[in-house]
């Protein structure tokens, strides 16, 4: 499930009197609500799902499929994370990003940055081809080996 | 009370501190290497984060993957669990210095503990009893060696400085070897420990291994929660345990108790801790402290009814102590067999898919594991996959009520020691309690 789907769906709760809302999309199904404690499993960050954490004060239990359907929806070769960080899609904020879906990149061009521990490392493309899916937020946190962006 | 905590290990002891987080109310973050997503913390952790492929160098032992993991994740504090970088004083200090937590004592308590001849010196300043010995490295001063060797009396035993928990070690049976076996040892100490410094101890020939547990806050307060017996060991890893140990007399127990609770204050020691000693004809020897919490730890909790690792984090969130010494009273006996995934007899690992599982239960008896049927033991690892635990009245109840829950563990798809452990619970001289570190190996035949 989209982690914008799931934030604009934060903002709602947070804008309403509602307590609770839960939404199911085919094997998907997200339960956010307000307060109180979670006892449900907790979400394992499977791709292609950001590991970002929902801050407080409201919990979300996002449940997934086992074989993640979205995984499946993977074409190309798919760039993943050589290590846990903090994902960027340009050179420093405000810059022009790397790369946009659709672009055509040849093997070796920076695609995107991962950021750990206050070192910049920027991620090459290992082939030649066209840019299919950015599957992170500029932003976002990647767990090692999180798929981040595919090539076509 | 700290609000997040991330585990920086595996297995029954992470689950272990998960436990303990969730009773705290304490958010958990479970990091993991790639082939443990389905480890049990894991699944049950309110996040977690995968930093690295199997191997364990480049997860659990990779500092620099779980210091962007405490980033990412907005966590307060890093419990290190025992092994990997649980005494790695380098990655407590880079811990502390990027503002987060290292939830056990400081770097540089750590970084004496881990140099055994600086420990050493540490404990007869404290009082506490060590091992006769050179009291100091050994030189290239031969002849100075010599008589050190000669003043503590053959057998004598070379150890590493930077060594610990069995490696590193060579006997010495006569002033013949001694040269030899210091440059060999040396050697072996420079490609192990990346440090040649050695130093000499008088080798007991047979020693009961009896540690001390401790508590403290790090401003000045310490207690022990007593001891254990940890002699039923093969190839220096340990097998079984139990608390208290048997057979000591109450004063030497008393003075070792106090002095280890001594030294905790003097040495300025924050969290859990354990002083190993080598214990013969009525008097401990220090050899080692272990800067962390320890496998054996819940025979020591089901005597004492305290709960360790709520200790190390209620200590780390700078909540202090839950107990005075006064409050901790020892009743009843414990023990604690390792389940491995290996061979009962020929001790191969048997990593595989365990296909089917059942704990044993009832009064008395406490299972921590995190295996379950379904799961699949990787071979990257250790071979711990459980703990069995019995509380009784006295010994005799403790052991019995093992040997009965023993009978009920059941593992299927994986080799594991079960047979082994029935065998030693079932043992007549172990039985009778106060056997030596020599005792299973020599049961074995090895």
């Amino acid at each position: 499930m989209d982690i914008r789907k799931i934030k604009k769906l934060i903002e709602l709760i947070e804008e309403s009197d509602i307590n609770e809302l839960e939404i199911k999309e085919g094997e998907e199904s997200v339960r956010i609500s307000r307060g109180g404690q979670t006892i449900a499993a907790a979400p394992t960050y499977a791709a292609p799902a950001a590991p970002a954490p929902v801050a407080a004060p409201i919990a979300a239990a996002a449940s997934s499929a086992p074989d993640a359907p979205a995984a499946a929806e993977l074409e190309g070769h798919v760039q993943r994370s050589p290590m846990v960080g903090t994902f960027y899609r340009s050179s420093a904020p405000g810059a022009k990003a790397f790369v946009e879906e659709g672009q055509q990149v040849k093997a070796g061009d920076v695609l995107c940055i991962v950021e750990a521990m206050k070192m910049m490392n920027q991620i090459e493309a290992d082939k030649s081809g066209t840019v299919g899916a950015i599957l992170v937020e500029d932003g976002e946190p990647v767990e090692f080996d999180q798929p981040m962006i595919t090539i076509v | 009370m700290l609000e997040k905590v991330l585990i920086a290990n595996r297995g029954e002891i992470a689950l272990r501190i998960l436990r303990a987080c969730k009773e705290l109310g304490i958010k958990t973050v479970a990091a993991h290497s790639k082939a443990d997503a389905s480890l049990q913390h894991v699944l049950m952790a309110d996040e977690t984060i995968c930093i690295g492929p199997n191997s364990s160098a480049q997860s659990y032992l990779n500092v620099p993957a779980i210091i962007s993991a405490m980033e990412i994740s907005n966590a307060q504090a890093v419990h290190p669990g025992y092994g990997f970088l649980a005494e790695n004083a380098d990655f407590a200090e880079q811990v502390e210095k990027c503002g987060f937590t290292f939830i056990g004592p400081t770097a540089e308590v750590i970084r004496t503990m881990g140099d055994k001849v600086a420990a050493i010196d540490a404990m007869q300043r404290s009082g506490v009893p060590t091992v006769p010995g050179s009291n100091g490295p050994l030189t290239s001063d031969t002849e100075r060696t010599k008589k050190i060797g000669r003043e503590v009396g053959y057998p004598v035993i070379i150890k590493a400085a930077a060594g610990g928990g069995g490696r590193g070690m060579r006997v010495v049976r006569s002033e013949a070897e001694l040269i030899n076996a210091i440059q060999v040892t040396k050697a072996e100490a420079k490609a192990a420990f990346g440090d040649d410094t050695v130093y000499m101890e008088k080798f007991l020939e047979n020693p009961r291994h009896v540690e001390v547990q401790v508590l403290a806050d790090g401003q000045g307060h310490a207690i022990h929660l007593g001891d254990r017996d940890c002699s039923l060991q093969r190839r220096h890893q340990k097998v079984l345990e139990e608390a208290p140990a048997p057979g000591i007399p109450d004063d030497a127990r008393n003075d070792v108790l106090q002095a280890c609770v001594n030294a905790c204050i003097e040495i300025g020691y924050r969290g859990a801790g354990t002083f190993e000693f080598l214990y013969e004809d009525g008097r401990f020897f220090f050899i080692e402290m272990n800067t962390r919490v320890q496998v054996e730890h819940p025979v020591t909790e089901m005597i004492t009814g305290v709960d360790i690792v709520k200790e190390q984090l209620l200590v780390a969130s700078g909540e202090g102590l839950s107990f005075t010494q006064e409050d901790i009273i020892f009743r009843g006996h414990a023990f604690e067999c390792r389940i491995n995934a290996e061979d009962s007899t020929t001790f191969m690992p048997s990593p595989g898919t365990i296909t089917g599982y059942h704990a044993p239960g009832g009064n008395g008896v406490r299972v921590d594991s995190h295996v379950y049927a379904g799961y699949t033991v990787p071979p990257h690892y250790d071979s711990l996959i459980g703990k069995v635990i019995t509380y009784g009245k006295d010994r005799t109840a403790a052991l019995c009520r093992m040997g009965n829950a023993l009978d009920e563990l059941h593992i299927e798809g994986i080799k594991t020691n079960t047979e082994l452990q029935r065998d030693l619970v079932c043992d007549k001289e172990f039985q009778k309690g106060c056997v030596n570190i020599h005792y299973l190996e020599k049961k074995l035949g090895l």
